[in-house]
């Protein structure tokens, strides 16, 4: 596994996967997508259920996104790894993605449950908007700092800290009381749905899981290769 | 059999879904163009001096 931290390695590792989680998250995206539209409508919810098909994944596949930017920079800052930079840069953009599609899903759910397109008291929805703050926080702190090794370690301790705030969104629908619903999928107990719903959503979270995956490992594959054409450019300016 | 008709909610469901449409697909694409780009970049660097490099 850490043999993989080597460039190199890596590349030569993930190029005949890459194309497989690729092929793999369109089919099942398809797969869902079907899942998700053959269901019937929900009693209390009607067809806003359909919403949640595509809120929910963008809501874990954000948050996870996350972990996997925090710990890259924990790795990036600690051992200085060049990898775990690329990785933590690579995870950040598409992270901001899906948590804002969870903050604009969400609120079209919102609007016709709750009759509200926002709730600035409740704490999953202010822990989310914060959480896509640091995104775009380390987004922009990267781009607005030009010593790329100056950027990363800045960008990577500002990672770090927003790790924090994680546990708080999980667990702010348990901690606080809020508009939005307590865990619905890991909770003591089991998942609180109907076969008919767990399936396309289940379905749907493994697709978008997929897709992230494949834009992920796209992404740091395209970062070790920008070094390298930066780094050459850098030794011909020098020789020139 | 699939269930298209949203009823009184269509107007909810749809732009969630055409919202998460758009961005997937401008979150692949960006991915693989980038990975295109550089890639090809990257081979025209080394065809021109592949020794020194």
């Amino acid at each position: 596994m850490f043999g993989l931290a080597n460039p190199d390695r890596f590349l030569r590792f993930t190029r005949p996967l890459t194309p497989v989680v690729w092929g793999l998250a369109v089919v099942l995206l398809a797969v869902a997508t079907w899942f998700a539209f053959a269901a019937p409508e929900d009693y209390q919810q009607g067809d806003t259920v359909r919403i949640m098909f595509v809120h929910v994944p963008a809501a874990s596949i954000g948050l996870a996104a996350y972990a996997a930017l925090g710990v890259s920079s924990f790795f990036a800052l600690v051992f200085r790894h060049p990898l775990a930079d690329a990785a933590a840069r690579a995870a950040a953009l598409p992270g901001a993605a899906f948590t804002a599609l969870a903050l604009i899903t969400g609120s079209l759910w919102g609007k016709p449950m709750w009759g509200a397109w926002w709730a600035w008291g409740d704490a999953r929805l202010m822990s989310v908007l914060i959480l896509f703050l640091f995104y775009v926080g380390y987004l922009a702190l990267r781009a607005s700092i030009d010593d790329e090794t100056r950027a990363a370690r800045a960008a990577a301790v500002l990672g770090l800290v927003g790790l924090v705030n994680l546990p708080i969104v999980k667990f702010s629908v348990d901690w606080w009381n809020t508009l939005h619903q307590p865990a619905s999928l890991l909770r003591a107990g089991g998942p609180a749905m109907p076969a008919v719903f767990l399936t396309p959503l289940l379905t749907m979270m493994a697709a978008w899981g997929l897709l992230f995956l494949a834009v992920w490992l796209t992404a740091i594959r395209t970062e070790i290769v920008r070094r390298r054409v930066l780094s050459i450019r850098a030794r011909r300016a020098l020789e020139a | 059999m699939l269930d298209l008709d949203m009823g009184r909610y269509a107007a909810f469901v749809w732009p969630a879904w055409a919202i998460s449409a758009v961005v997937l697909a401008a979150l692949a694409a960006r991915a693989l163009l980038a990975a295109r780009r550089w890639s090809a970049e990257l081979r025209r660097l080394e065809a021109e001096r592949p020794a020194k490099d």
